[in-house]
């Protein structure tokens, strides 16, 4: 954190009063604002996961809620996201504070740890402080992400993504172990974990004030109503092929707790074992999100992409195959690990380049709504699939779509629109024809350079 | 350039201070929760739990002994509660045989099922994953059975997965989770593997149990055969089955109310003629019921903040409900 606190200009070019080999290795490419930013969410995904590791506990061992209860909540979680997460999208571009509008949604969330405590044992507020956590969290991902692409130059983007996506990887890791850790020195005082919790998301806004700075740029055209502008990133060949081809992956995508289950089931994992898996999967996601990140800037973001979907094609194989024990479970964590590695941040930095830095929130924001809509349907199928055929079938008809999408993806878009974000190419490498209407004016710089404002 | 070093000190101060005051915060109200749940280490009292004459249960009353198995007598369950020294989240005891439900929080939360003797000693351990919520022995105290509802399974479904397990401690062999067992839904073979069991309860030959099965967003009774492995259902919207002491009625759950977090009524099904009876008790009841004796049930009842009750009605459908035990959960004889 010290970077972030000691540089404030752009380490990526050089910026002068940075003296070559004061930082790490990879750290010098990284932008100090990219560094700034997976510091908050490090953090903040701490006190998140510090939440979700013991709420199930909470809600019923401690309020006596039927599980039913929890059944619900579920749902709210994945709904509260999508409108919030395009409004916030556009009302970020249209004023031109991205840091303002995901401030205020890591504001919400960490308050929100706050009013689990006071919501009690109603499950009709519970429910609302869940689904009000959830829409803090969609409405700071696009400006966040937005924030990371425009402060880092065009052909560091898959490292400046992939070092985010570690870092706010490692706050996952923390978070359940803290808030156990709570647990046990307090005697089982869930309270304490909320209090401590907010103290983390509290952290993470300070973090996100002092430290982040955000950029201005040529606000899209006010003329424009309301959220068309954002839509109209779609007249753009190359986005449009993107956001359909993400969403068309989405929609053959399993949710991560079904190839738990899968695992579990089949290769008989004793139960005590199965809160380990996901522990699995998001090691391997830590450990190659940087790696990952850098090769997809050497050999092309979409090609990575692509290249993170073969791999849970690969994961779904072992699923299906005949083998068993540690040579399943081994691979196919270590390719699920693989699948968001290549794919979570490298989408962000393959779209960057694509969207007008003053739209790039909002377009940022409906890619992200697509991919997640997609998941939920995607859930929808493959239980109506795994209740009338069981989960294998339901599993291979996946597979199957997976191998139709990922063949359509690399026979059926030219290759150029797939390397649009190659690193030969630098800056604004979109075809005239594929630039979005309403978009910055040629000489607005595609990162940030600015000075302190 | 002031302004500059102005903004750069502000920048490097200002998490300085932020980190510094909260984990102060952080750190003052946890010692301070630590403190309140600090309660004096109960002296265990000893309890037999084979001694005829005595309502065994989880006391939940606040203070030293919370969560704790209690005793107190059965014709006067309003009386002092002897409080002994082991903690489960669901207990149920029979003929000298109980069965505890705890979860452990370490650096990964555990749960285990505990065998435990006449005089709650551990005699055996077995672990699972989860939120403990079914507990049961049957009526010779031979087999055990649990429910626990599993945390991760449902992101994103909506729904929930159950891992029930039955134990012989006669032989000491161990079911994790029963949803392999053959299933016969109106007597044909049922292979769809959405399935989920709970609630088991075993009849007086350790070898017929009943459950709760739900497919399809269906929820069955079914018989099951521990010998022959196999189960089939009986009828459909019954959870929660527990077989009165004369083998021959289940009180269950039912849903009959629209509000979704508080959908059941207890009713008695009578397994000759496989008629039910709404019981007296209206308020939505979220337990496996036990019996008090051959003409009541007992189950806890919620408070709404967090705590229960101990009730009990009549099991043909008259009287009213009466508070059995205040601050108590999980009972048996």
């Amino acid at each position: 954190m010290y970077i972030s606190a000691s540089s404030s200009t752009s380490a990526a070019d050089g910026a002068p009063g940075l003296r070559p080999g004061r930082r790490a290795g990879l750290l010098r490419t990284v932008p100090a604002n990219v560094v700034a930013l997976g510091a908050v969410s490090m953090v903040t995904d701490v006190s998140s996961e510090m939440v979700s590791a013991v709420l199930p506990l909470y809600l019923v061992l401690q309020l006596g809620l039927s599980p039913l209860a929890f059944g619900m909540f579920d749902s709210l979680y994945s709904g509260a996201t999508v409108l919030v997460r395009l409004v916030g999208g556009h009302l970020a571009d249209r004023r031109q504070r991205r840091k303002l509008v995901a401030g205020i949604g890591y504001g919400l969330s960490a308050v929100c740890k706050l009013g689990l405590l006071a919501a009690g044992s109603s499950v009709g507020a519970l429910g609302a402080v869940v689904a009000a956590d959830r829409a803090g969290k969609g409405l700071r991902t696009a400006p966040r992400d937005a924030l990371i692409s425009l402060s880092t130059p065009p052909q560091a983007l898959g490292l400046a993504f992939g070092v985010h996506r570690a870092m706010d990887t490692v706050g996952a890791f923390i978070g359940p172990l803290a808030a156990f850790a709570v647990l046990a020195a307090t005697g089982t005082a869930y309270d304490a974990v909320f209090v401590v919790s907010f103290c983390v998301a509290a952290l993470g806004v300070v973090l996100l004030v002092s430290l982040v700075r955000d950029r201005q740029d040529p606000p899209p055209d006010r003329r424009e109503p309301a959220l068309r502008a954002a839509f109209g990133l779609l007249r753009a060949a190359a986005f449009r092929r993107t956001c359909v081809l993400t969403a068309a992956l989405g929609l053959v995508t399993v949710s991560d707790s079904f190839i738990y289950l899968l695992l579990q089931r089949r290769l008989g994992i004793a139960p005590e074992y199965f809160p380990l898996l996901p522990l699995g999967t998001t090691g391997a996601y830590l450990l190659l999100a940087v790696p990952l990140g850098r090769m997809a800037d050497r050999t092309g973001r979409f090609r990575m992409f692509l290249g993170g979907h073969v791999a849970l094609l690969g994961a779904y194989a072992m699923l299906l195959g005949p083998a068993g024990g540690l040579f399943v479970l081994i691979p196919a964590l270590l390719l699920h690990g693989v699948f968001y590695a290549a794919t979570d941040g490298v989408l962000m930095a393959a779209a960057g380049p694509m969207l007008p830095a003053g739209l790039r929130t909002s377009g940022m924001a409906l890619l992200q709504t697509g991919q997640a809509g997609a998941r939920v349907v995607s859930s929808i199928i493959l239980g109506a699939a795994w209740t009338a055929w069981g989960p294998r079938t339901g599993l291979a008809v996946m597979a199957t779509g997976l191998a139709v999408c990922l063949l359509v993806a690399r026979f059926g878009f030219p290759t150029d629109d797939a390397r649009t974000d190659d690193t030969d190419s630098s800056g604004g490498t979109e075809a005239p024809d594929d630039r979005a209407p309403g978009t910055a004016s040629p000489n607005a710089r595609a990162y940030d350079e600015e000075t302190i404002a | 350039m002031t302004a500059f070093r102005q903004h750069a000190r502000f920048r490097l101060l200002a998490p300085v201070v932020a980190l510094l005051v909260l984990a102060g915060l952080g750190v003052g109200y946890s010692v301070h929760a630590a403190k309140r749940e600090a309660v004096p280490a109960v002296h265990g009292e000893p309890i037999d739990t084979a001694r005829p004459g005595q309502l065994l249960f989880r006391n939940t009353a606040p203070g030293a002994g919370h969560g704790n198995i209690a005793a107190v007598p059965a014709d006067t369950a309003g009386a002092p509660r002897t409080v002994s020294g082991l903690g489960c989240e669901r207990f149920y005891s029979a003929a000298g045989t109980g069965v505890c439900l705890v979860t452990s929080t370490g650096a990964v939360p555990r749960t285990y099922a505990l065998i435990v003797d006449r005089q709650l000693r551990e005699v055996r351990r077995v672990k699972l994953s989860g939120i403990p919520n079914r507990a049961r022995v049957s009526p010779s105290g031979r087999m055990v059975s649990w429910t626990v509802f599993v945390q991760g399974d449902s992101y994103n479904t909506g729904g929930f997965s159950t891992w029930t397990g039955i134990l012989d401690t006669r032989t000491g062999y161990a079911v994790l989770n029963i949803e392999d067992i053959p299933l016969f839904i109106d007597g044909r073979r049922y292979r769809a593997s959405d399935v989920n069991f709970w609630g088991v309860t075993f009849a007086a030959d350790d070898n017929r149990f009943y459950a709760t099965v739900t497919t399809k967003g269906k929820t069955y009774l079914v018989q099951g055969d521990y010998g022959k492995w196999e189960a089939h259902t009986l009828r459909e919207n019954a959870e929660c089955p527990s077989l009165s002491p004369d083998g021959t009625r289940v009180v269950f759950k039912k849903r009959v109310y629209s509000d979704a977090a508080r959908p059941w009524r207890l009713h008695v099904l009578d397994l000759a003629t496989m008629l039910e009876t709404p019981l007296a008790e209206t308020a939505s009841i979220d337990d496996q019921a036990a019996w008090f004796d051959e003409h009541t049930v007992m189950y806890a009842r919620s408070r709404g903040k967090g705590g229960s009750d101990v009730w009990a009605v009549p099991s043909d459908g008259t009287g009213q409900p009466r508070e059995l035990i205040v601050d108590a959960a999980s009972p048996s004889r």
